[in-house]
């Protein structure tokens, strides 16, 4: 057990593993979100209410739902880097922070937009959209913070604190629909529960949404690829794989 | 299909500037979050290349530059 924990934490285990699962997630990514993005834009039925604005829908629950689960794995590496001091947890942290604050914003910009025609307005202080903004704050100063600090440990210590402090804004916004009389309509998929929209609307959004989750997973090995590199460029392994043109 | 013809798949009845507007501004994002790290690693990739052209191939304390003092270990941290 402790044997396989400390290979996971190996950046040199991990590189290898990437370059080897990376393609699969890229061509699978792509397809899959091609696909249920073609199928929302052009196939599904309009909805009664809101006619075809709703087609938004296929990108803003997609990028708003890995937004969120984004912060909970970086949340879930910060509590790692504190603990036992993986320096693979503190590479991770670093190399999704950026992509969680491309895809909030992504979602906060595809919601806006569907606002207008839909609410009448492209931004209310409501509390999921002011919730979600604050998630875009926290990634923001993820990224700055992480920045300001020249020292590699203490940059880390000190990035982990906040992203564990910033948690705490992740139930607020998946709960925000119910506490509090939103705007904002509730969540389109339960667990418990059958979606109450037909199937021909769900299964492409299921599908965007797994097929950007695939995406996420390629950029996220891309850029801790980078990291190690920049990290790791002493190390004999490293000369190796790039003498030997393997990367 | 859930339109008759091609224009009024890019009308979307009325709604599709906002549609278009969020699609494209997405793929717009991925795309330039996608390039831009790619060429980082590639960048990361080269940085390396020329780090070991320019030094020796004796090992991992080439590149400081330091003659080895006797009581220096190699020590692999793979």
């Amino acid at each position: 057990m402790w044997q396989w924990f400390h290979k996971l934490g190996s950046p040199k285990w991990f590189f290898g593993i990437a370059t080897r699962f990376m393609p699969w997630l890229l061509i699978l990514g792509l397809g899959l979100l091609a696909a249920g993005i073609v199928w929302g834009l052009a196939f599904a039925p309009k909805d009664y209410l809101q006619g075809n604005s709703y087609r938004i829908i296929f990108i803003h629950v997609p990028t708003a739902f890995i937004a969120q689960s984004a912060y909970i794995m970086m949340a879930v590496a910060a509590v790692v880097t504190l603990v036992w001091r993986m320096k693979l947890a503190d590479v991770f942290v670093k190399a999704v922070a950026p992509v969680g604050l491309v895809l909030t914003f992504l979602s906060l910009f595809t919601g806006a937009v569907w606002g207008k025609p839909t609410w009448g307005t492209w931004w209310i202080w409501d509390a999921r959209l002011t919730s979600m903004l604050i998630l875009l704050f926290l990634y923001g100063g993820v990224i700055a913070l992480d920045r300001a600090i020249n020292d590699e440990k203490s940059a880390a210590r000190a990035v982990a604190v906040l992203v564990l402090v910033g948690v705490v804004n992740i139930p607020i916004i998946k709960y925000s629909v119910e506490w509090w009389n939103t705007l904002h309509q509730p969540a389109t998929f339960k667990l418990t529960e059958k979606p109450s929209m037909p199937a021909e609307m769900w299964v492409p959004l299921v599908l965007s949404i797994l097929g950007l989750y695939l995406l996420f997973g390629w950029l996220a090995c891309l850029r801790m690829q980078t990291e190690i590199l920049q990290r790791e460029q002493r190390t004999k392994w490293v000369r190796e794989m790039i003498t030997a043109g393997r990367s | 299909m859930a339109f008759d013809s091609f224009a009024s798949f890019i009308a979307m009845e009325g709604h599709g500037p906002y549609v278009w507007a969020c699609y494209g501004v997405f793929f717009l994002l991925m795309a330039v979050l996608v390039l831009w790290s790619l060429r980082s690693k590639r960048a990361a990739v080269e940085a390396c290349r020329r780090r070991f052209e320019t030094t020796s191939d004796t090992g991992r304390e080439a590149a400081t530059g330091a003659s080895a003092t006797f009581a220096r270990v190699n020590v692999s941290q793979d």
